[in-house]
Protein backbone atom coordinates (compact mmCIF):
# COMPACT_ATOMS: atom_id res chain seq x y z
CA UNK A 1 0.00 0.00 0.00
CA UNK A 2 1.49 3.14 -0.89
CA UNK A 3 0.47 7.04 0.71
CA UNK A 4 0.25 9.57 -1.37
CA UNK A 5 0.47 13.01 -0.27
CA UNK A 6 -0.98 15.31 -2.70
CA UNK A 7 -0.33 19.72 -2.45
CA UNK A 8 -0.67 19.53 1.43
CA UNK A 9 -1.08 22.98 2.91
CA UNK A 10 -2.58 24.61 6.13
CA UNK A 11 -2.35 26.99 8.54
CA UNK A 12 -3.65 27.61 12.67
CA UNK A 13 -5.01 30.85 12.08
CA UNK A 14 -2.59 33.12 11.48
CA UNK A 15 0.58 30.73 11.41
CA UNK A 16 1.47 28.73 7.95
CA UNK A 17 2.43 25.76 8.92
CA UNK A 18 2.71 23.52 5.62
CA UNK A 19 3.02 24.70 2.46
CA UNK A 20 2.50 22.72 -0.70
CA UNK A 21 3.96 19.08 0.50
CA UNK A 22 3.21 16.44 -2.07
CA UNK A 23 5.34 13.02 -1.28
CA UNK A 24 4.88 9.56 -1.87
CA UNK A 25 5.09 6.88 0.36
CA UNK A 26 5.81 3.02 -1.41
CA UNK A 27 5.23 0.06 -0.14
CA UNK A 28 8.29 -1.62 2.04
CA UNK A 29 10.14 1.92 2.18
CA UNK A 30 11.28 4.18 5.06
CA UNK A 31 10.51 8.10 4.07
CA UNK A 32 12.74 10.43 6.73
CA UNK A 33 11.21 13.60 7.26
CA UNK A 34 13.90 16.36 8.96
CA UNK A 35 13.33 19.57 9.59
CA UNK A 36 13.86 22.34 12.17
CA UNK A 37 11.86 22.21 15.19
CA UNK A 38 8.44 23.89 14.53
CA UNK A 39 8.51 23.01 10.71
CA UNK A 40 5.01 20.95 10.88
CA UNK A 41 6.55 17.72 10.58
CA UNK A 42 4.84 16.40 13.07
CA UNK A 43 1.97 17.92 11.30
CA UNK A 44 2.13 16.57 8.42
CA UNK A 45 2.23 13.16 10.20
CA UNK A 46 -1.06 13.19 11.51
CA UNK A 47 -2.28 14.35 8.62
CA UNK A 48 -1.07 11.26 7.03
CA UNK A 49 -2.38 8.95 9.81
CA UNK A 50 -5.91 10.88 9.33
CA UNK A 51 -6.00 12.14 12.73
CA UNK A 52 -5.92 15.40 11.17
CA UNK A 53 -7.04 16.91 8.38
CA UNK A 54 -5.09 19.42 6.03
CA UNK A 55 -6.63 22.72 5.08
CA UNK A 56 -6.34 21.89 1.42
CA UNK A 57 -4.69 19.12 -0.53
CA UNK A 58 -5.07 15.64 0.34
CA UNK A 59 -3.52 12.50 1.86
CA UNK A 60 -4.59 9.35 -0.71
CA UNK A 61 -4.07 5.63 -0.37
CA UNK A 62 -3.20 3.63 -2.79
CA UNK A 63 -3.70 -0.41 -3.33
CA UNK A 64 -5.23 -2.50 -0.38
CA UNK A 65 -3.29 -2.71 3.07
CA UNK A 66 -1.54 -6.40 3.12
CA UNK A 67 -4.27 -9.06 4.27
CA UNK A 68 -4.06 -9.59 8.22
CA UNK A 69 -3.84 -6.12 8.93
CA UNK A 70 -6.08 -4.66 11.68
CA UNK A 71 -4.78 -1.43 11.63
CA UNK A 72 -2.71 -0.08 8.20
CA UNK A 73 -1.69 3.40 9.54
CA UNK A 74 0.01 2.73 12.79
CA UNK A 75 1.78 5.01 14.77
CA UNK A 76 4.83 4.67 17.16
CA UNK A 77 4.44 8.30 19.44
CA UNK A 78 7.63 10.24 20.96
CA UNK A 79 5.80 10.46 24.46
CA UNK A 80 5.57 6.36 24.03
CA UNK A 81 1.75 7.01 24.87
CA UNK A 82 1.77 4.09 27.05
CA UNK A 83 -1.92 3.31 29.55
CA UNK A 84 0.18 3.91 33.15
CA UNK A 85 -2.65 1.14 34.82
CA UNK A 86 -1.99 -1.49 32.15
CA UNK A 87 1.24 -3.83 32.07
CA UNK A 88 3.25 -4.58 29.52
CA UNK A 89 1.30 -7.08 28.07
CA UNK A 90 -2.18 -4.79 28.81
CA UNK A 91 -0.91 -2.08 26.76
CA UNK A 92 -0.60 -4.40 23.41
CA UNK A 93 -3.78 -6.41 24.17
CA UNK A 94 -5.40 -2.89 24.35
CA UNK A 95 -5.15 -2.78 20.67
CA UNK A 96 -6.21 -6.23 19.85
CA UNK A 97 -9.51 -5.93 22.28
CA UNK A 98 -11.21 -3.70 19.68
CA UNK A 99 -10.79 -5.90 16.90
CA UNK A 100 -12.09 -9.48 19.16
CA UNK A 101 -8.80 -10.95 19.25
CA UNK A 102 -9.22 -11.99 23.05
CA UNK A 103 -7.99 -15.10 25.06
CA UNK A 104 -5.97 -17.76 23.60
CA UNK A 105 -5.26 -15.95 19.89
CA UNK A 106 -4.47 -12.39 22.04
CA UNK A 107 -1.98 -14.31 23.34
CA UNK A 108 -0.35 -15.62 20.52
CA UNK A 109 -0.26 -12.22 19.25
CA UNK A 110 1.12 -10.68 22.12
CA UNK A 111 3.88 -13.26 23.13
CA UNK A 112 5.08 -13.00 19.32
CA UNK A 113 5.24 -8.96 19.34
CA UNK A 114 7.07 -9.05 22.77
CA UNK A 115 10.24 -12.20 22.02
CA UNK A 116 10.47 -9.52 18.36
CA UNK A 117 11.05 -6.27 20.85
CA UNK A 118 12.95 -9.06 23.08
CA UNK A 119 10.36 -7.92 26.12
CA UNK A 120 9.77 -11.85 26.88
CA UNK A 121 10.56 -11.16 30.43
CA UNK A 122 8.67 -8.04 31.13
CA UNK A 123 4.92 -9.04 30.04
CA UNK A 124 3.31 -8.01 34.02
CA UNK A 125 5.80 -5.03 33.97
CA UNK A 126 4.18 -1.40 34.50
CA UNK A 127 4.88 0.90 32.34
CA UNK A 128 6.75 3.24 35.40
CA UNK A 129 9.07 0.23 36.38
CA UNK A 130 10.45 0.37 32.85
CA UNK A 131 13.31 2.65 31.14
CA UNK A 132 12.78 4.92 28.36
CA UNK A 133 13.79 2.59 25.95
CA UNK A 134 11.84 -0.20 27.26
CA UNK A 135 8.42 1.58 27.35
CA UNK A 136 9.41 2.78 23.36
CA UNK A 137 9.77 -0.91 22.62
CA UNK A 138 6.83 -1.56 23.87
CA UNK A 139 5.30 0.81 21.97
CA UNK A 140 7.06 -1.02 18.82
CA UNK A 141 5.61 -4.09 20.19
CA UNK A 142 2.18 -2.68 20.50
CA UNK A 143 1.99 -1.12 16.62
CA UNK A 144 3.90 -4.38 15.47
CA UNK A 145 0.61 -6.41 17.02
CA UNK A 146 -1.97 -4.65 14.55
CA UNK A 147 0.28 -5.38 11.71
CA UNK A 148 0.45 -2.20 10.00
CA UNK A 149 1.51 -1.56 6.62
CA UNK A 150 2.82 1.83 6.84
CA UNK A 151 4.39 2.59 10.35
CA UNK A 152 4.63 6.24 11.18
CA UNK A 153 6.82 7.18 13.46
CA UNK A 154 6.98 11.04 15.33
CA UNK A 155 10.66 11.30 17.06
CA UNK A 156 10.43 8.08 18.44
CA UNK A 157 14.28 8.14 19.72
CA UNK A 158 13.45 11.62 20.94
CA UNK A 159 12.62 11.32 24.84
CA UNK A 160 15.53 8.42 24.64
CA UNK A 161 19.18 8.81 25.60
CA UNK A 162 22.17 8.74 23.08
CA UNK A 163 22.67 5.16 23.66
CA UNK A 164 19.42 3.58 24.18
CA UNK A 165 18.87 5.32 20.71
CA UNK A 166 21.74 3.56 18.93
CA UNK A 167 20.50 0.16 20.24
CA UNK A 168 17.27 1.10 19.37
CA UNK A 169 17.71 2.18 15.85
CA UNK A 170 19.64 -1.42 15.40
CA UNK A 171 16.33 -2.82 16.60
CA UNK A 172 14.32 -0.67 14.22
CA UNK A 173 17.10 -1.72 11.81
CA UNK A 174 16.89 -5.78 12.23
CA UNK A 175 13.20 -5.53 12.43
CA UNK A 176 13.08 -3.84 8.82
CA UNK A 177 15.44 -6.47 6.96
CA UNK A 178 12.95 -9.40 8.50
CA UNK A 179 9.79 -7.26 7.98
CA UNK A 180 10.34 -5.11 5.26
CA UNK A 181 7.36 -2.61 6.61
CA UNK A 182 7.18 0.80 5.37
CA UNK A 183 7.53 3.94 7.53
CA UNK A 184 7.33 7.53 7.73
CA UNK A 185 10.35 8.46 9.70
CA UNK A 186 9.67 12.15 11.20
CA UNK A 187 12.83 13.14 13.07
CA UNK A 188 15.15 16.24 13.95
CA UNK A 189 18.23 14.54 14.37
CA UNK A 190 20.43 13.84 11.19
CA UNK A 191 21.95 11.15 11.91
CA UNK A 192 18.65 9.07 12.63
CA UNK A 193 17.55 9.76 9.08
CA UNK A 194 20.20 9.07 7.60
CA UNK A 195 20.98 5.59 9.20
CA UNK A 196 17.23 4.88 8.26
CA UNK A 197 15.81 6.56 5.53
CA UNK A 198 16.13 5.14 1.68
CA UNK A 199 15.05 8.39 1.17
CA UNK A 200 15.42 11.77 3.23
CA UNK A 201 12.99 14.30 3.10
CA UNK A 202 13.85 17.73 4.11
CA UNK A 203 11.73 20.31 5.11
CA UNK A 204 12.27 24.28 5.42
CA UNK A 205 11.66 25.70 8.73
CA UNK A 206 8.20 27.33 9.06
CA UNK A 207 5.94 27.38 7.00
CA UNK A 208 7.62 23.52 6.54
CA UNK A 209 7.95 23.49 2.67
CA UNK A 210 10.32 20.68 0.85
CA UNK A 211 13.47 21.78 0.16
CA UNK A 212 15.18 18.81 -1.33
CA UNK A 213 14.61 15.01 -1.54
CA UNK A 214 17.58 12.17 -1.19
CA UNK A 215 17.69 8.84 -1.95
CA UNK A 216 20.04 6.82 -0.95
CA UNK A 217 20.63 3.39 -1.95
CA UNK A 218 22.84 1.87 0.85
CA UNK A 219 21.60 -1.21 2.34
CA UNK A 220 20.12 -0.31 5.78
CA UNK A 221 21.75 -2.77 6.93
CA UNK A 222 25.38 -1.79 6.22
CA UNK A 223 25.05 1.56 7.31
CA UNK A 224 26.19 1.38 10.79
CA UNK A 225 29.61 0.06 9.41
CA UNK A 226 29.85 2.06 5.96
CA UNK A 227 28.59 5.22 8.12
CA UNK A 228 31.71 7.48 6.70
CA UNK A 229 30.76 7.19 3.50
CA UNK A 230 27.06 8.72 4.19
CA UNK A 231 29.01 11.67 5.99
CA UNK A 232 29.63 13.68 2.53
CA UNK A 233 25.42 13.68 2.23
CA UNK A 234 24.67 14.43 6.20
CA UNK A 235 27.33 17.29 5.09
CA UNK A 236 25.08 18.44 2.61
CA UNK A 237 21.90 17.90 3.91
CA UNK A 238 23.38 20.01 7.15
CA UNK A 239 24.47 22.95 4.83
CA UNK A 240 20.82 22.93 3.58
CA UNK A 241 18.92 23.25 7.13
CA UNK A 242 21.93 25.23 9.15
CA UNK A 243 20.56 28.56 7.99
CA UNK A 244 16.90 27.36 8.70
CA UNK A 245 17.96 25.96 11.77
CA UNK A 246 19.55 29.12 13.23
CA UNK A 247 16.50 31.18 11.86
CA UNK A 248 14.13 28.23 13.64
CA UNK A 249 16.14 28.94 16.88
CA UNK A 250 15.67 32.46 17.02
CA UNK A 251 11.62 32.21 16.39
CA UNK A 252 9.22 32.67 18.94
CA UNK A 253 6.76 29.38 19.63
CA UNK A 254 3.41 29.26 20.54
CA UNK A 255 2.29 26.44 18.77
CA UNK A 256 3.76 23.15 19.71
CA UNK B 1 67.77 31.61 51.19
CA UNK B 2 68.01 27.78 49.95
CA UNK B 3 68.00 27.87 46.33
CA UNK B 4 64.42 25.95 46.10
CA UNK B 5 62.23 29.03 48.11
CA UNK B 6 61.05 30.28 44.84
CA UNK B 7 58.70 26.63 44.75
CA UNK B 8 57.81 26.89 48.34
CA UNK B 9 56.06 29.83 48.27
CA UNK B 10 54.18 29.02 45.22
CA UNK B 11 53.34 25.41 46.56
CA UNK B 12 51.11 25.96 49.72
CA UNK B 13 48.70 27.75 47.29
CA UNK B 14 48.56 24.94 44.83
CA UNK B 15 48.42 22.20 47.17
CA UNK B 16 45.98 23.29 49.71
CA UNK B 17 46.37 20.46 52.23
CA UNK B 18 49.07 22.83 54.25
CA UNK B 19 45.84 25.36 54.79
CA UNK B 20 43.71 24.77 57.73
CA UNK B 21 40.67 22.59 55.69
CA UNK B 22 37.28 22.71 56.75
CA UNK B 23 34.43 20.39 55.31
CA UNK B 24 31.72 21.73 52.89
CA UNK B 25 28.92 23.02 54.92
CA UNK B 26 25.89 20.98 54.26
CA UNK B 27 22.96 22.80 52.90
CA UNK B 28 20.49 20.22 52.25
CA UNK B 29 18.58 19.57 55.29
CA UNK B 30 14.91 19.92 55.57
CA UNK B 31 11.83 19.95 53.62
CA UNK B 32 11.34 16.42 53.40
CA UNK B 33 8.08 14.97 54.92
CA UNK B 34 8.96 11.74 56.63
CA UNK B 35 5.90 9.39 57.89
CA UNK B 36 6.36 9.19 61.58
CA UNK B 37 4.14 6.46 62.50
CA UNK B 38 4.16 6.40 66.28
CA UNK B 39 3.73 10.19 67.18
CA UNK B 40 0.12 10.40 65.58
CA UNK B 41 -1.91 7.87 68.04
CA UNK B 42 1.23 9.28 70.64
CA UNK B 43 -0.28 13.22 70.78
CA UNK B 44 -4.02 11.95 70.54
CA UNK B 45 -3.58 9.51 74.03
CA UNK B 46 -1.84 12.45 75.41
CA UNK B 47 -4.69 14.97 74.70
CA UNK B 48 -7.10 12.67 76.15
CA UNK B 49 -5.10 11.63 79.38
CA UNK B 50 -4.84 15.63 79.69
CA UNK B 51 -8.02 16.15 79.47
CA UNK B 52 -9.04 13.46 82.04
CA UNK B 53 -6.53 14.53 84.55
CA UNK B 54 -7.89 17.77 84.27
CA UNK B 55 -11.32 16.41 85.00
CA UNK B 56 -9.96 14.65 87.92
CA UNK B 57 -8.38 17.24 89.60
CA UNK B 58 -11.44 19.52 88.82
CA UNK B 59 -9.22 22.17 86.36
CA UNK B 60 -12.07 21.26 83.62
CA UNK B 61 -15.61 21.96 84.88
CA UNK B 62 -18.12 18.99 84.80
CA UNK B 63 -20.48 20.85 83.50
CA UNK B 64 -18.56 22.68 80.89
CA UNK B 65 -16.80 19.22 79.41
CA UNK B 66 -17.36 15.82 80.87
CA UNK B 67 -14.21 13.56 81.86
CA UNK B 68 -13.43 10.73 78.76
CA UNK B 69 -14.14 8.60 80.97
CA UNK B 70 -18.15 9.67 81.79
CA UNK B 71 -18.12 9.44 77.61
CA UNK B 72 -16.93 6.64 77.47
CA UNK B 73 -18.88 5.35 80.11
CA UNK B 74 -21.84 6.85 77.95
CA UNK B 75 -20.72 4.76 74.54
CA UNK B 76 -20.59 1.41 77.01
CA UNK B 77 -23.99 2.02 77.64
CA UNK B 78 -24.99 2.46 74.30
CA UNK B 79 -23.78 -0.88 73.03
CA UNK B 80 -25.33 -2.43 76.31
CA UNK B 81 -28.48 -1.38 75.75
CA UNK B 82 -28.02 -1.80 72.16
CA UNK B 83 -29.41 1.43 71.12
CA UNK B 84 -26.00 2.00 69.87
CA UNK B 85 -26.77 0.09 66.72
CA UNK B 86 -30.41 1.29 66.24
CA UNK B 87 -28.67 4.85 65.72
CA UNK B 88 -25.78 3.75 64.22
CA UNK B 89 -28.19 1.90 61.74
CA UNK B 90 -30.25 4.55 60.67
CA UNK B 91 -26.94 6.74 60.29
CA UNK B 92 -25.16 4.24 58.06
CA UNK B 93 -28.45 3.42 55.83
CA UNK B 94 -29.61 7.18 55.24
CA UNK B 95 -25.70 7.72 54.37
CA UNK B 96 -25.17 4.68 52.24
CA UNK B 97 -28.47 5.28 49.86
CA UNK B 98 -28.03 8.96 49.80
CA UNK B 99 -23.96 8.88 48.93
CA UNK B 100 -24.23 5.91 46.47
CA UNK B 101 -27.26 7.72 44.63
CA UNK B 102 -25.64 11.31 44.93
CA UNK B 103 -21.83 10.01 43.70
CA UNK B 104 -23.22 7.75 40.90
CA UNK B 105 -25.28 10.51 39.52
CA UNK B 106 -22.44 13.44 40.15
CA UNK B 107 -20.35 10.77 38.02
CA UNK B 108 -22.42 10.41 35.12
CA UNK B 109 -22.89 13.98 35.15
CA UNK B 110 -19.32 14.74 35.20
CA UNK B 111 -18.82 12.48 32.79
CA UNK B 112 -21.35 13.79 30.48
CA UNK B 113 -19.44 17.50 30.97
CA UNK B 114 -15.99 15.88 30.36
CA UNK B 115 -17.26 14.38 26.98
CA UNK B 116 -19.93 16.58 25.42
CA UNK B 117 -19.34 20.18 24.61
CA UNK B 118 -23.21 20.79 24.44
CA UNK B 119 -24.19 19.13 28.12
CA UNK B 120 -20.79 21.18 29.22
CA UNK B 121 -21.77 23.95 28.05
CA UNK B 122 -25.72 23.81 29.19
CA UNK B 123 -24.97 22.05 32.92
CA UNK B 124 -21.15 23.53 33.80
CA UNK B 125 -21.87 27.30 34.77
CA UNK B 126 -25.41 25.65 36.94
CA UNK B 127 -23.02 23.59 38.58
CA UNK B 128 -20.60 26.41 39.58
CA UNK B 129 -23.68 28.35 40.42
CA UNK B 130 -25.13 25.27 42.71
CA UNK B 131 -21.92 23.70 44.29
CA UNK B 132 -20.96 26.59 46.94
CA UNK B 133 -24.59 26.89 48.19
CA UNK B 134 -24.41 24.53 51.63
CA UNK B 135 -26.98 22.26 51.45
CA UNK B 136 -28.46 22.94 54.88
CA UNK B 137 -29.37 25.93 54.04
CA UNK B 138 -31.78 23.83 51.56
CA UNK B 139 -32.54 21.35 54.26
CA UNK B 140 -36.62 23.11 55.34
CA UNK B 141 -37.15 23.47 51.19
CA UNK B 142 -36.67 19.33 51.07
CA UNK B 143 -38.68 18.78 54.22
CA UNK B 144 -41.29 20.31 52.26
CA UNK B 145 -40.78 18.52 49.39
CA UNK B 146 -40.29 15.22 50.06
CA UNK B 147 -41.87 15.00 54.57
CA UNK B 148 -39.86 15.18 57.55
CA UNK B 149 -39.22 11.21 56.82
CA UNK B 150 -36.40 9.41 55.16
CA UNK B 151 -37.04 11.60 51.80
CA UNK B 152 -35.83 14.49 52.92
CA UNK B 153 -32.78 13.44 54.62
CA UNK B 154 -31.30 11.21 51.81
CA UNK B 155 -32.36 13.92 49.37
CA UNK B 156 -30.17 16.21 51.00
CA UNK B 157 -26.93 14.13 51.53
CA UNK B 158 -27.37 12.89 48.32
CA UNK B 159 -27.91 16.46 46.95
CA UNK B 160 -24.39 17.36 48.82
CA UNK B 161 -22.29 14.20 47.64
CA UNK B 162 -23.47 14.72 43.76
CA UNK B 163 -22.00 18.58 42.80
CA UNK B 164 -18.28 17.30 44.32
CA UNK B 165 -18.76 14.49 42.56
CA UNK B 166 -19.28 15.99 39.26
CA UNK B 167 -16.49 18.38 39.99
CA UNK B 168 -14.45 15.75 40.58
CA UNK B 169 -15.40 13.81 37.73
CA UNK B 170 -15.16 16.82 34.72
CA UNK B 171 -11.83 17.52 36.25
CA UNK B 172 -10.49 14.29 36.10
CA UNK B 173 -11.45 13.98 32.38
CA UNK B 174 -10.21 17.32 31.39
CA UNK B 175 -6.80 16.13 32.66
CA UNK B 176 -7.00 12.76 31.14
CA UNK B 177 -3.59 13.19 28.66
CA UNK B 178 -5.00 13.85 25.17
CA UNK B 179 -1.61 12.26 23.92
CA UNK B 180 -3.03 8.85 24.89
CA UNK B 181 -6.72 9.57 23.77
CA UNK B 182 -4.77 10.36 20.28
CA UNK B 183 -3.00 7.01 20.61
CA UNK B 184 -6.39 5.44 21.16
CA UNK B 185 -7.83 6.84 17.95
CA UNK B 186 -4.67 6.08 15.99
CA UNK B 187 -5.21 2.31 16.69
CA UNK B 188 -8.95 2.60 16.09
CA UNK B 189 -10.49 2.10 19.52
CA UNK B 190 -14.39 2.53 19.37
CA UNK B 191 -15.59 5.70 21.32
CA UNK B 192 -16.91 3.59 23.98
CA UNK B 193 -13.34 1.92 24.46
CA UNK B 194 -11.73 5.00 24.44
CA UNK B 195 -14.01 6.65 26.95
CA UNK B 196 -14.17 2.91 29.13
CA UNK B 197 -10.16 1.97 28.98
CA UNK B 198 -8.77 5.56 28.83
CA UNK B 199 -10.66 8.29 29.81
CA UNK B 200 -12.68 6.79 33.06
CA UNK B 201 -9.02 4.77 34.37
CA UNK B 202 -7.73 8.27 33.55
CA UNK B 203 -9.85 10.25 35.57
CA UNK B 204 -10.20 7.46 38.56
CA UNK B 205 -6.98 9.28 40.70
CA UNK B 206 -9.42 12.73 40.63
CA UNK B 207 -12.88 10.85 41.31
CA UNK B 208 -11.23 9.08 44.45
CA UNK B 209 -9.70 12.00 46.31
CA UNK B 210 -13.62 13.61 45.06
CA UNK B 211 -14.89 10.72 47.32
CA UNK B 212 -13.35 12.20 50.25
CA UNK B 213 -15.02 15.11 50.00
CA UNK B 214 -18.22 13.96 49.26
CA UNK B 215 -18.01 11.62 52.06
CA UNK B 216 -16.93 14.38 54.54
CA UNK B 217 -19.54 16.58 53.34
CA UNK B 218 -21.94 13.91 53.30
CA UNK B 219 -21.54 13.58 57.33
CA UNK B 220 -22.26 16.80 58.06
CA UNK B 221 -25.61 16.63 55.76
CA UNK B 222 -26.15 13.20 57.53
CA UNK B 223 -25.92 14.94 61.09
CA UNK B 224 -27.81 18.07 60.45
CA UNK B 225 -30.96 16.28 58.25
CA UNK B 226 -31.33 13.95 61.67
CA UNK B 227 -31.53 17.05 63.56
CA UNK B 228 -34.87 17.30 61.94
CA UNK B 229 -37.04 14.89 63.26
CA UNK B 230 -35.61 11.49 63.29
CA UNK B 231 -36.45 9.45 66.11
CA UNK B 232 -32.63 7.46 65.26
CA UNK B 233 -29.80 7.95 64.24
CA UNK B 234 -26.77 9.82 65.41
CA UNK B 235 -27.35 13.15 64.63
CA UNK B 236 -30.84 12.68 66.93
CA UNK B 237 -28.56 11.07 69.59
CA UNK B 238 -26.56 14.34 69.58
CA UNK B 239 -29.46 16.30 69.26
CA UNK B 240 -31.75 15.00 72.31
CA UNK B 241 -28.01 14.49 74.18
CA UNK B 242 -27.61 18.09 73.85
CA UNK B 243 -31.04 19.00 74.87
CA UNK B 244 -30.66 17.35 77.65
CA UNK B 245 -27.51 18.80 78.65
CA UNK B 246 -26.18 15.47 78.75
CA UNK B 247 -22.52 16.32 77.75
CA UNK B 248 -21.12 12.87 78.17
CA UNK B 249 -23.65 11.60 75.88
CA UNK B 250 -22.91 14.68 73.31
CA UNK B 251 -19.31 13.36 73.32
CA UNK B 252 -19.79 9.80 72.89
CA UNK B 253 -22.09 10.86 69.26
CA UNK B 254 -19.59 12.97 68.35
CA UNK B 255 -16.63 10.19 69.01
CA UNK B 256 -19.01 7.88 66.64
CA UNK B 257 -18.98 10.50 63.93
CA UNK B 258 -15.22 10.72 64.15
CA UNK B 259 -14.65 6.95 64.05
CA UNK B 260 -16.97 6.88 61.23
CA UNK B 261 -15.57 9.30 59.21
CA UNK B 262 -12.18 7.98 59.81
CA UNK B 263 -13.48 4.57 59.30
CA UNK B 264 -15.04 5.91 55.81
CA UNK B 265 -11.66 7.34 55.32
CA UNK B 266 -9.10 4.03 55.68
CA UNK B 267 -11.93 2.64 53.13
CA UNK B 268 -11.01 4.66 50.24
CA UNK B 269 -7.62 4.43 51.02
CA UNK B 270 -7.79 0.86 50.57
CA UNK B 271 -9.56 1.28 47.25
CA UNK B 272 -6.91 4.01 46.37
CA UNK B 273 -4.30 1.12 46.53
CA UNK B 274 -6.50 -1.44 45.10
CA UNK B 275 -7.40 0.69 42.00
CA UNK B 276 -4.72 2.63 41.82
CA UNK B 277 -1.83 -0.09 42.25
CA UNK B 278 -0.27 1.42 39.47
CA UNK B 279 0.86 4.62 40.49
CA UNK B 280 3.88 4.04 42.70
Amino acid sequence: MDVIVDNVCHDYGETEVLRDISLTIRAGEIVSVIGPSGCGKSTLLRFIGGLERPLSGRVMLAGEPPAGSLNPLTYIFQDFALLPWRTVEGNVSLVLEDHGINGGAAKAIIDDVLARTKLSDFHRAWPRQLSGGMKQRVAIARALAVRPAILLMDEPLSALDAQTRELLLDDLVELWSREHYSACYVTHNLAEAVRLGHRIVVLSRRPGRICEVFEIDMPLAERAERGVELEPLQRQVWAIMREDARQAERELTDAA
Amino acid sequence: MPPDAAPKLIAPVAAGPLCATRPVPFRGKGFRPRTIAIVGPLVFITLIALWQLGSGYGVISPIALPAPSQALAALIDLVRTGTLWKHLGASLERLAVGWTFGTALGIAVGLAIGLFSLVRAGLLPLVSAIFPIPKIALLPLFVVWFGTGEGSKIATILFGAFFPAVIATYGGVDNVDRGLIRMGQSFGLTWLSIVRKIIIPGALPAILSGFRISVSISIVLLVAAEMIGAQYGVGAYILEAGSLFATDQLIAGVAILSALGLAISWLIGRAERRFLSWRT
